[in-house]
């Protein structure tokens, strides 16, 4: 189906329904229940899982595909959400040609990044998206903002003012982003069951179906000729080059594509909440979307979904966990035990939850280099009774090199 | 004049002259052998010829055209397919994706941005790649992760993906070091029946003399960077010089 094989279109199935019905499958714990913490099931963590995982996605077929390892592609998202904002000051609120100016303004930068950054490979090209990322935050935090010659509106970040043109603009249009009238941050159906409660967002809703076009789109590439390519830049260039492959544009295509995934992901942060601040290209942000993918699994179609999924999960969700929260779970526990197990526990929660997070990370590389997909591929084998022997790639698909995750 | 014309070529690594004023004339449809003893220059020439290295002085025309100054890419697209003395392979893909590259690379040219349809559509490339490897005797293990070949193996791969590509000029780096006899003798069959099938120019650098005089119609000899004598095969055998700069050392 959709010029997919059996397999693929499952997948994509598979993550169609997960997406659109994300609200139920989020949210399993009752609104009262001492898990209801755990619920993930609101808007706006919601959105946050699509858009990053768009991000990843598409960082994937640069680094999964290609092993280029950009340290720099926050920028582009960054670039995405000041292009999306400028829309809605200069234009109107519509978020379509918000988004629309993201990935064109994105690509345009990946392609200035890229054709520079490309000459080099390995550290050197990491590096030097690094100090293309560095430059566009300072350029976005103070360069780019003075009284003069304002574009981005330095720390205080950009955003929409009563004044500004907005000439589309009128009357009976939402005051805040929207598609055609309906408004991005309203939420069209809040079913209760029983004790459950679920909430479908408009916003979500566009982001999702954005996230499986995109998700579509990746599968194509990652089947084509040019995803064969792509492998090939990252298995043996030398042996691309002497059989008259020009591996270099191969590679900036990648770059841009994955520059238009991050310039859509950054219009969608915008589109959601009309503001966008430099720290959004900061290097840590870019070091993020590196975590996602390798946490997920490189190369794989689905992992960077998942790896996206799972670093925001624990970004919002673990962060909330306080001392009260783990003193109610060892309540139990005689006191002292308990007291004892908060303390050990502590530095783990609350703001803690990146000890926990980089703890996980370190686990994952070490024994499961293929990332989270590995992890469920073993339960699967497992499942199917393990003797059935696993042998190299019998189904063709891309098993990446768990070794160097660095271009040569 | 030949199809390649390699016209006093020097190339020098530091204080080696690695080689000096190297003149060499490759006819077409002919298989030329170039012998000599480790580190004679013989890989250092085929680097001159591929775009891997830029000799100091010199010129090296294929088919009339320069190939000095052009990339590795634009070499090949020329016509020119290179088996290396070490295997290079794409060792992440399996072996049927191996010998769809340079097909699409043949088919497509340099860069082609093919990023919506399917590999598994492109029904001339498969065939093509198949036919190939059924003629290496390697059908079998299309499927296999070509890291996971045995070394001859991994060689016969390569040397089906460049023959793949119907090069003009087939430059060969010791093509059956590391084959199991019975592999020689195929790959030596294959290189014969090509031969005889359509127009190709085999250029050949090989230790093994039972692969050099079976396939060799001329045979230049090569020490410290310079050609001692270039003849058929049978002159060379009983040639003196040959005797004493490299026969002597390995019979
Ligand atoms: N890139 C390089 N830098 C420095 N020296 C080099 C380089 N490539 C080759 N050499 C030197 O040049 C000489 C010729 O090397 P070359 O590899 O051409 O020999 P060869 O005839 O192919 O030998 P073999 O039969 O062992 O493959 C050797 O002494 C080698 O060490
Ligand atoms: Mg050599």
């Amino acid at each position: 189906m959709f010029g997919l094989d059996s397999k693929d279109t499952k997948l994509l199935i598979v993550v169609a329904l997960l997406v659109i019905l994300a609200p139920f499958i989020l949210n399993p714990f009752p609104t009262d229940s001492a898990l209801a913490q755990f619920n993930a099931g609101y808007p706006d963590l919601m959105q946050r899982f699509v858009i990053f995982g768009i991000f990843a996605i598409g960082f994937n077929i640069l680094f999964g595909l290609t092993g280029y390892l950009s340290f720099g592609h926050a920028a582009f998202l960054g670039v995405g959400s000041y292009a999306a904002v400028w829309m809605f000051k200069l234009l109107s609120y519509n978020v379509i040609p918000a988004i629309a100016l993201s990935v064109i303004v994105a690509a345009l930068f990946s392609v200035l990044i890229g054709y520079i950054s490309l000459r080099r490979s390995g550290i050197y090209f990491s590096i030097l998206t690094l100090a293309f990322a560095q430059m566009s935050f300072a350029l976005a935090y103070s360069v780019l903002s003075n009284p003069k010659f304002n574009l981005t509106n330095g720390e205080t970040g950009l955003q929409v003012y009563p004044g500004d043109p907005q000439v589309l603009h009128h009357e009976g249009l939402p005051d805040v982003p929207h598609l055609f009238g309906i408004a991005m941050r309203d939420n069209f159906w809040e079913p209760v069951f029983g004790g459950w409660s679920f909430t479908f967002n408009n916003g979500y809703y566009l982001c999702a179906v954005l996230l499986i076009a995109v998700f579509y789109l990746s599968i194509r590439i990652f089947r084509s000729p040019f995803g064969m390519m792509l492998r090939a830049v990252k298995s043996n260039q030398q042996r691309m080059n002497y059989t008259g492959l020009n591996a270099r544009p191969y590679t900036l295509a990648a770059f841009v594509i994955s520059g238009m995934y991050a310039g859509l992901a950054g219009g969608l942060l915008a589109a959601m909440d009309p503001l966008a601040g430099a720290e959004r290209m900061q290097w840590t942000a870019s070091g993020e979307v590196v975590l996602m993918t390798i946490l997920g699994g490189a190369g794989t179609l689905i992992g960077p979904v998942l790896g996206a999924g799972f670093i925001k999960y624990f970004e919002n969700i673990f962060s909330k966990i306080n001392d009260n929260v783990l003193h109610q779970w060892f309540s139990f526990m005689p006191d002292g035990m308990e007291d004892f197990m908060v303390f050990v526990l502590h530095p783990f929660i609350g703001k803690g939850w990146h000890l926990t997070l980089g703890l996980l990370f370190m686990l994952v590389v070490i024994f499961l280099p293929g990332g989270l997909v590995e992890g469920g591929q073993r339960i699967a084998a497992l499942f199917r009774g393990g003797r059935k022997k696993r042998g190299g790639a019998e189904d063709g698909e891309h098993h990446p090199k768990p070794s160097p995750h660095v271009a040569e | 004049m030949g199809i390649l014309e390699v016209k006093n070529v020097n190339k020098r690594f530091g204080g080696l002259q690695a080689l000096g004023n190297v003149n060499l004339s490759v006819q077409e449809n002919t298989v030329h052998a170039i012998i000599g003893p480790n580190g004679a220059g013989k890989s250092t020439l085929l680097n001159c010829l591929v775009g891997k290295l830029i000799p100091d002085t010199g010129s090296v025309m294929f088919d009339g055209q320069s190939v000095l100054g052009r990339h590795p890419y634009e070499i090949n697209q020329m016509g020119i397919s290179r088996v290396f003395q070490t295997p290079e392979i794409f060792g992440d893909l399996t072996v049927m994706e191996n010998m769809m590259i340079p097909c699409f690379a043949k088919r497509d040219g340099a860069f082609e941005m093919n990023a919506l349809s399917a590999v598994g559509r492109q029904k001339d490339i498969i065939e093509r790649a198949e036919h190939v490897l059924e003629d290496m005797k390697m059908l079998d293990k299309r499927n296999m992760h070509s890291a996971s070949l045995s070394r001859g193996d991994k060689r016969r791969l390569e040397i089906a993906m460049c023959l793949s590509q119907e090069p003009r000029l087939l430059l060969l780096d010791e093509p059956t070091a590391g084959m199991a006899r019975a592999d020689t003798n195929n790959t030596i069959d294959l290189l014969k029946q090509i031969k005889e099938e359509r127009d190709i120019t085999i250029a050949i650098i090989e230790h093994d003399m039972h692969v050099v005089f079976s396939l060799a119609e001329r045979i230049t000899v090569l020490a410290q960077g310079t050609p001692l004598v270039e003849d058929t095969p049978d002159k060379i055998k009983g040639h003196p010089k040959v005797r004493e700069a490299y026969l002597g050392e390995s019979a």
